[in-house]
């Protein structure tokens, strides 16, 4: 067997471990249902969840509170499986979080609270508004 | 009124670059194929007179759009969504690539110079190497197209010179066709950083760059040349490594004094879009030079250079067709451009993947078995632990392009980055650190001398022992144990020692060869750089107090962040700091203004002076001097002393604007050892700015003193006055302004209530306000009978703002570390390009 040969057979086997610790490290995206029961049997794994700020009649977003200090925040959001649940954030509100037309979120179940890690934003289209702030 | 020519003219550019790049493109591809001289000479001078308007049409494209950003036509969408009056000139350059338009627009204009370079340098390799840029520049310039097949409902590109009304369906349009906005919706003030004006043009100059070793390698294959592509490549390649290397340094360094997440570097997944290729681009470099020396390695430089070239174009498609939405928080539009980046990144990709298998059985290669003491063999190794480690960060950046994938195929995909993506990314990328260490450490021996092991030894001896004490000295002063830490310090400076000892023994008789050795120099000192400014940064900010700042927040956060009252001296980090109160920022002089020292007007940009101002002893304006602020940022004053002494002042910026959100930026005091990095993690909310106390009335003489919120206070002067903030005062009411003096511990302060008695209708009240000292008079009544006044004292919670500052150690060492790569990548390009000049010269390419 040619050195070289040994060396191929090398380099494919760290690509394969590569690709094979990535999957395992990867987060998942799901439903808060699904978060909620892997959190329940133990997993601790931080997923991302997907979903859409809770709007009322007139798609105003409704259920942003301010923490004590304003550098805090919590909200309610609404996933792809129509469920609603309370989502609490260390930091202040991200920009654009109002106006944005989809949320993930990245973090996990502590009991019946979900806390985000992280917050991103998929906004309608970023840095265009969608109607003029018409100065006439 | 509209301005339709210039949109008009624009679109006449647009249109013409991409025909003239096809045509371009056609010509050049006829001259290469042509054997008759003559015909070969006439479709060489089409292509080149094609590429020349190519080259005008997009410089004309260029201008166009900037003349509609400068005269503020906001008809234009562009302008509209990118800019504002208030912008000043050289933000207005930023404006330019800030939606996906123009950056196409500033990609192509760099291809279109680099081409033009090509054609004036290149006698032999014009044609075919024209002929790959032009269908590239078509390729680009399509997306920009904004053209809509008839017929299809296709829609081609997305133009920068669309109208606003077309662009959005706004109600107004329907009334009123011709409506144009009075001031556009503006640039992200994050953008309004000089960082921001030259970091795209480099990256752009960067990726531009990598089109020119691809070119050469698909004219290479095409025309047989398997082993004189490299040549003319090389310094090309060394080019665009230096150039995207600067760029990405670059976003580094805005990041890190721009943002507040503490670091330069960030693992999202736009970042790692340009990483991966420019890892791969310095692995296909060694590659090259090792075909160069040795003629092996030519299959691995040619796979090489076309994976650069595929990865370029693979990041502009994750980035722009919003496949990573979910992603990244550099939250892209999809301009619905998605099927024509997928079409453009697939056609490469078999293009190049099809030719490199026609021709695979005719590449040369060595049959001699490498040997483990060749340079060879230690370089092929250096260049595979590369390629690993952008292959590492590759796959789980591609994440959402497989979830995408999958799903068009009916499958469920929801994989998904780690939470974490600085911890899992740096877990891995250290340990490929460590190995690019220490192999740039013992690589550069093998290349300067065919040595055997014994003389290895020899020669590594010195550097290795030196290495391990350097690093046996910083461990035990730094008491950082982590082994993979300890590993990467003694890595990186292994590196630099034993580089530094080729340098020395090189210098003298072969300066111009002294690139690789200063460049490695330069990987050993970034490393240690990160090493440090990463791995041994530690939170300064500590709450010592025994006090939490709030219940409702978390553990950490009353643990690694201050709450500061102004003038109240907190110790940290070795200084004592003190709060001294928020400030503002001139438009157009440099300095800070006190708030209290202004008055606002209507326009939120124009403030007058209260008083004289001054900062550090030099007068900015005059009292009653108008003059124009920033008004979303505010700055927060505190001073670091070391024994009652002043050692430098820090001024953290927080921006608030309601279409961005609020945004903290640092302040970073920068030693040669270390950098002491500051940023406000929560302002005083406007709620605790306005919760006064019941108000405490006094009558007293105009000439007594008094206790205002425990401060001493006297009435200066009583005076009328006729103009109100610039307005002249109608003459039924009467306006009187105190002049109060307040003594608070470190400074006077002066506040002017005024009170406003109306004869026919009411009058007013507008209390002066101190925030430092958390007190507010006003001016109730005035009796002149007995040369008495009356007022009323309210207090609240003095100023306060709550910080969090961190030290980062020897981060200079890695912007150094920056800057000698550069200059080793500056040293090899100079060498590669006299040997340019001396091929040209014997007419061979």
């Amino acid at each position: 067997m040619k050195k070289s040969h040994i060396f191929i057979i090398v380099i494919i086997a760290v690509a394969v471990a590569i690709i094979v610790s990535s999957t395992n490290d990867a987060s998942t995206y799901v439903t808060f249902t699904e978060a909620y029961q892997m959190a329940s049997s133990g997993k601790s794994k931080s997923i991302h969840v997907v979903g859409d700020l809770k709007k009322d009649a007139s798609g105003k977003v409704i259920g942003i509170e301010a923490g004590a200090d304003k550098v805090s925040f919590s909200f309610v959001m609404v996933d792809e499986g129509g469920k609603e649940q309370k989502v609490y954030y260390n930091q202040p509100m991200p920009q654009d979080f109002i106006r944005s037309e989809k949320v993930v979120v990245i973090g996990g179940y502590k009991g019946e609270d979900f806390y985000a890690e992280k917050i991103l934003l998929k906004c309608p289209s970023k840095y265009q508004e969608q109607t003029l702030n018409a100065g006439v | 009124m509209i301005h339709y020519f210039i949109g008009n003219l624009g679109h006449f550019f647009v249109i013409t670059s991409f025909v003239a790049a096809l045509v371009a493109f056609f010509s050049y591809f006829k001259a290469t194929v042509t054997q008759d001289i003559d015909k070969k000479n006439g479709w060489l001078l089409n292509g080149r007179i094609s590429f020349y308007v190519h080259a005008l049409a997009v410089l004309g494209i260029v201008v166009t759009l900037f003349i509609i950003i400068k005269n503020h036509y906001f008809e234009y969408h562009y302008a509209y969504s990118h800019s504002d009056k208030k912008l000043p000139a050289h933000y207005l350059i930023s404006t330019f690539w800030n939606g996906q338009e123009g950056s196409f627009l500033l990609w192509m204009f760099w291809h279109a110079v680099l081409g033009i370079v090509i054609i004036l340098t290149n006698k032999f390799w014009e044609g075919p190497v024209m002929t790959v840029f032009s269908v590239v520049q078509a390729f680009l310039t399509s997306m920009i197209l904004g053209v809509v097949l008839p017929g299809l409902e296709l829609k081609i590109g997305s133009s920068p010179f669309i109208l606003l009304r077309d662009a959005m369906p706004d109600p107004i349009f329907t009334v009123q066709p011709d409506f144009i906005p009075q001031d556009g919706a503006g640039l992200n003030p994050l953008l309004q950083n000089y960082w921001m004006v030259i970091h795209p043009p480099t990256l752009f100059l960067g990726f531009a760059a990598t089109l020119v070793p691809f070119s050469f390698c698909m004219a290479g294959l095409w025309l047989k040349r398997y082993r004189e592509w490299v040549r003319p490549a090389l310094p090309w390649s060394l080019f665009a490594g230096a150039i995207l290397g600067l760029g990405i340094l670059m976003g580094g360094y805005w990041a890190y004094e721009t943002l507040n997440f503490g670091g330069y570097w960030n693992w999202d997944p736009v970042e790692n879009a340009v990483y991966v290729p420019w890892l791969i681009l310095i692995a296909s470099i060694h590659t090259m030079i090792t075909y160069k020396n040795s003629e092996t390695a030519l299959k691995a430089s040619i796979i090489l250079v076309i994976s650069v070239f595929i990865l370029i174009l693979y990041s502009t498609f994750l980035t722009r067709s919003g496949v990573l939405g979910d992603a990244s928080v550099h939250s892209f539009t999809d301009l619905g451009l998605s099927g024509q980046l997928l079409l453009y990144l697939l056609f490469f990709l078999v293009a190049a993947i099809a030719l490199a298998i026609i021709r695979w059985r005719e590449i040369p290669t060595s049959k001699t078995e490498i040997s483990t003491y060749s340079r060879e063999f230690w370089i092929f190794i250096g260049a595979t632990v590369l390629c690993l480690m952008g292959f590492q960060v590759l796959v789980p950046t591609s994440f959402p392009a497989w979830n995408q994938l999958v799903e068009s195929f009916g499958g469920i995909s929801n994989i998904a980055l780690p939470g974490d993506q600085v911890e899992y990314f740096s877990k891995f990328q250290i340990w490929f650190a460590i190995a690019i260490g220490l192999l740039s450490a013992i690589g550069q021996f093998f290349w300067w001398k065919k040595i055997d092991r014994k003389e290895l030894v020899n020669q590594l001896f010195g550097p290795f022992v030196l290495a391990m004490l350097g690093a046996v000295i910083i461990i035990n002063i730094a008491r950082v144990y982590n082994f993979g830490y300890v590993l990467l310090l003694f890595a990186g400076l292994f590196t630099v020692i034993s580089n530094g000892k080729i340098l020395y023994s090189i210098i003298k008789s072969s300066p111009a060869l002294s690139g690789g050795s200063v460049a490695h120099i330069g990987v050993g000192l970034m490393l240690v750089g990160i090493l440090f400014s990463s791995g041994y940064s530690k939170v300064v900010s500590l709450n010592n107090t025994g006090m939490l700042i709030s219940r409702q927040l978390s553990e950490e956060f009353n643990r690694e962040n201050l709450l500061l009252f102004v003038h109240e001296p907190r110790d940290m980090a070795g200084y004592q700091i003190e709060y001294i109160g928020e400030r503002i920022e001139p438009r157009y002089k440099s300095g800070f203004v006190k708030k209290s020292d202004v008055e606002y007007t209507d326009d939120p940009y124009t403030v007058v002076a209260k008083r004289d101002i001054t900062f550090k002893n030099r007068q900015l304006y005059k009292a009653g001097e108008r003059f124009e602020i920033n008004p979303e940022n505010t700055f927060y004053e505190i001073e670091f002393r070391k024994n009652g002494k002043v050692v430098f002042v820090q001024y953290p910026r927080l921006q608030v604007n309601p279409r961005f959100g609020n945004m903290a930026s640092p302040d970073i005091n920068r030693k040669a050892t270390l950098d002491l990095y500051t940023h406000i993690s929560a302002p005083m909310t406007e709620e605790a700015k306005e919760d006064w106390s019941e108000p405490e009335e006094m009558t007293l003489k105009r000439t007594a003193q008094f206790f205002a919120n425990d401060y001493v206070a006297t009435v200066e002067s009583l005076t009328r006055i006729y103009e109100l903030a610039g307005q002249k005062i109608d003459s039924s009411f009467v306006a009187i302004k105190a002049e109060i003096l307040v003594r608070g511990e470190k400074q006077e302060y002066v506040t002017e209530p005024i009170l406003i008695i109306g004869t026919q209708s009411r009058g007013g009240i507008i209390p002066g306000v101190i925030p430092e000292l958390g007190l507010k008079i006003s001016l109730m009544n005035v009796h002149p009978q007995t040369d008495e006044l009356t007022l009323n004292i309210y207090s609240r919670q003095k100023d306060w703002v709550v910080i969090k500052a961190l030290e980062k150690p020897f981060v200079n060492i890695l912007w150094i570390g920056t800057l000698v790569l550069m200059a080793g990548f500056s040293i090899a390009m100079v060498r590669r390009f006299r040997e340019f000049k001396l091929m040209k010269a014997k007419g061979q390419e």
